[in-house]
């Protein structure tokens, strides 16, 4: 036990020393909100001072009203043979011809441009098209506009979760749903790169050579476990600093703007116990706030450790078995296919129907549920379901890891041998 | 008392045997060869010694107390495949070791200390073993193997990869060593070491023993009666006692023979029975050398 212990700390001491991760762990939760507010401020920027594009038109049916909040329109009299002509020559965006045509079948309609329109550009057109041949229509019908508008109506429907106790939430499937992707990819992402660290880890270890010496001071099984445990530590580590970073810089930034983090917003609001409801914003932090990101969270850590603890044997059956991580890609298939179900899983069924049978049995089965069970936390899971998750990843991983400590024990030590999977399965068999 | 002893060690892999029904004792404060051709089997022993891997049957002694757990600190070993973490500072690379073989945290750092003094390359402590020469890297590697005072110490082609400088730097080590009362296992294909330094060896080809005992021992067992004489003036023998063997011409009519004695006469009985044909000059035995032995027994076995 001693010496996994050893093992641990030398593995998070390498790990935290590297330039690599002080970078990501203190510059990531920064910079990316960072990068996010320099690209919003740049698109404000450029819509801001965008200069709109001429649009030459040659309108034969006498129908086209331009409208000059997108485009700037110059009406070309002529044809359009010397329309298209004169267009090469100037500096026009585009070169919009309208010919003749019944109002019930419009064709013919084309744009000319130089470079290939984008289609919001060619979507504005069409809309300003379809507005006025509607406009048109109605006039046939002698259909009143005024009567048309009225019979238009928005309805937003505002879902409450009534509790067993009675007690009444708010909730909105939309940031759940936010919530639950944002949970699943995080997931994936970081049992995929911290399960990548551990291989080349080991990897490195063979190469090296070193891992003969390490072996002859412990237990081949004490220093793959002490491998995982120390990576896992590193990656909660991780986790826990991204956490606090983004709480301190959200709440840092939150003021500067003159708002206050959920959790005090809705403290206030309590107290004041106002009416006034800005939609909108408070709204959506009125929501946020309604949502148990501790309980989120904790299960989060929980589903982490099973989910990378699982995978992260794999992925050290992996390492050991091979010389190069060249020659992992192929064994690093079908630990991957489970990975992309769920996280396919995830968009498909998970997040569009959380409560569905592929959904339930998605976030039970070991192997897929710490990404299944992130996307559908939020949503609200059985206790049962929850529990019954737990225990099958805690036997899923106990069991990954037996099977692939067999079989570290013999591939630590193999160099130069041609891997296949029926090698890997004598391994397995092979006794002490 | 016994530093190691092997009872019926046999270990096999799916499809061969590795080692088969191996015994040999390894006495207490001697230096030790364990010999053999690639893919003999030795280090397939070294594992087992080394707790890496389990025999099949069979048991292992370590100083009378059945092979356990609790004697990883007792061994040092320095596998013929060097590797040390490339990216770790050379101080912490052996703080890590020794504290992985046992040793306090602060032992380890006073004794990685001494031996960075004693081999004079304490301004390497802060250097990734990256950054080092290979015979440099050796020398880190030799007192890791070392730094924890074990007893008994396996070290497997310990001079591959350093300079002649340093192989006796090495050597010197060695023997300091085995003064202290440290029994050393030699595992190597170089003879000329066996030769200089072996007390005792032990000799495993495809899977078996072939060879055990001291180095005098193996010698005597391997000696054909065979005698280098070199002479003034040239001679034949009669046959049924003595076989002249080989009869060359030296400078000024010298002659180096070599005899080999058929039956029981004493080396006493050929020199006088020589000086009555020749003028002697020189009269030596032909001792084989470990060299010879290595490949006479080798040989010998893959005839079979």
């Amino acid at each position: 036990m001693n010496k996994i212990w050893l093992i641990i700390q030398r593995e998070v001491l390498n790990r935290v020393q590297k330039k690599s991760f002080i970078i990501a762990t203190i510059l990531l939760p920064l910079i990316f909100p960072a990068i996010m507010a320099i690209l919003v401020y740049v698109a404000i920027e450029q819509k801001k001072s965008a200069t709109k594009n001429v649009i030459q038109y040659v309108d034969e049916s006498g129908y086209f009203v331009p409208d000059t909040s997108k485009f700037i329109f110059k009406k070309f009299d002529g044809s359009i043979e010397d329309a298209k002509k004169d267009f090469q020559q100037n500096k026009s965006y585009g070169l919009l011809y309208v010919p003749t045509f019944e109002l019930f079948a419009p064709k013919g309609l084309s744009l000319y441009t130089k470079v290939n329109p984008s289609p919001t550009e060619v979507g504005d057109l069409e809309g300003m098209l379809e507005g006025r041949i509607k406009e048109l229509k109605m006039q046939k019908f002698n259909i009143d506009k005024k009567i048309l508008d009225s019979l238009k109506t928005d309805i937003s429907i505002q879902n409450v979760n009534l509790s067993e106790s009675g007690a009444e939430k708010k909730s909105d499937s939309n940031v759940l749903f936010g919530v639950g992707m944002a949970g699943g990819i995080m997931m994936y992402m970081f049992i995929f790169i911290y399960g990548a660290q551990i291989m080349q880890g080991i990897i490195e270890e063979k190469t090296s050579k070193v891992v003969e010496v390490i072996v002859s001071s412990v237990k081949p099984f004490q220093l793959m476990m002490g491998k995982i445990i120390g990576l896992a530590s590193v990656g909660l580590l991780q986790f826990l600093i991204w956490i606090i970073l983004i709480t301190t810089v959200s709440t840092l930034v939150l003021g500067l703007f003159g708002l206050e983090m959920p959790q005090q917003q809705m403290a206030e609001q309590m107290t004041q116990n106002t009416e006034f409801q800005q939609p909108g914003a408070v709204e959506f932090l009125n929501v946020m706030s309604q949502i148990p990101f501790g309980y989120i969270i904790s299960v989060f850590l929980f589903f982490f450790l099973g989910g990378y603890l699982l995978y992260g044997a794999l992925f050290a059956a992996v390492g050991s078995a091979v010389d190069s991580p060249a020659e992992a890609q192929q064994f690093m298939f079908p630990i991957t296919i489970p990975l992309l179900i769920s996280y396919f899983g995830l968009f498909t069924f998970t997040l569009q129907d959380p409560h569905g049978t592929v959904s339930v049995w998605l976030s039970i089965i070991p192997f897929t549920s710490p990404i299944a069970m992130m996307g559908r936390i939020g949503f609200g899971v059985p206790d049962w379901q929850l529990a019954l998750s737990m225990v099958s990843l805690v036997a899923g991983f106990i069991l990954t890891t037996w099977a692939a400590g067999r079989i570290y024990r013999v591939g630590i030590l193999m160099h130069g041998t041609k891997i296949n999977y029926r090698v890997l399965a004598k391994w397995f068999m092979l006794k002490g | 008392m016994e530093a190691l002893t092997a009872l019926n060690v046999t270990k096999r892999y799916t499809n061969h045997l590795a080692l088969d029904q191996i015994s040999l004792q390894i006495p207490e404060k001697t230096i030790f060869g364990l010999l053999g051709p690639n893919g003999a089997g030795k280090t397939t022993l070294i594992r087992i010694i080394n707790q890496i891997i389990n025999a099949d049957s069979g048991e292992i002694r370590i100083f009378g107390e059945q092979l356990q757990e609790k004697h990883i600190g007792t061994i040092g070993y320095l596998p013929e495949e060097r590797g040390l973490y490339k990216k770790l500072k050379v101080g912490e690379q052996l703080i890590y070791f020794a504290q992985l073989k046992g040793l306090s945290r602060k032992d380890a750092v006073e004794k990685s200390k001494a031996w960075m003094r004693k081999f004079e390359i304490t301004d390497w402590w802060n250097k990734k073993v990256e950054d080092l020469s290979k015979g440099m890297a050796q020398k880190v590697q030799f007192i890791s193997t070392v730094m924890h005072e074990p007893k008994l110490i396996i070290l497997d082609e310990p001079f591959s990869g350093f300079d002649p400088v340093n192989a006796q730097l090495i050597t010197e080590e060695i023997l300091e060593l085995k003064e202290k009362g440290c029994t050393i296992i030699f595992s190597t294909h170089r003879m000329e070491t066996v030769e200089d330094l072996c007390d005792h060896i032990v000799m495993i080809n495809k899977s078996k023993k072939v060879l055990e005992g001291s180095k005098k021992q193996v010698k005597d067992a391997y000696k054909t009666n065979t005698f280098s004489v070199e002479h003034k003036g040239s001679f034949t023998l009669t046959a049924d006692r003595y076989e002249l063997l080989q009869q060359k011409p030296l400078d000024d009519s010298f002659f180096q023979s070599t005899i080999q004695i058929k039956g029981t006469q004493t080396p006493n009985q050929l020199i006088r029975d020589l000086t009555e044909l020749t003028e002697v000059h020189s009269f030596v035995e032909k001792i084989p050398t470990m060299s010879e032995i290595f490949i006479a027994t080798v040989k010998g076995g893959s005839d079979e």
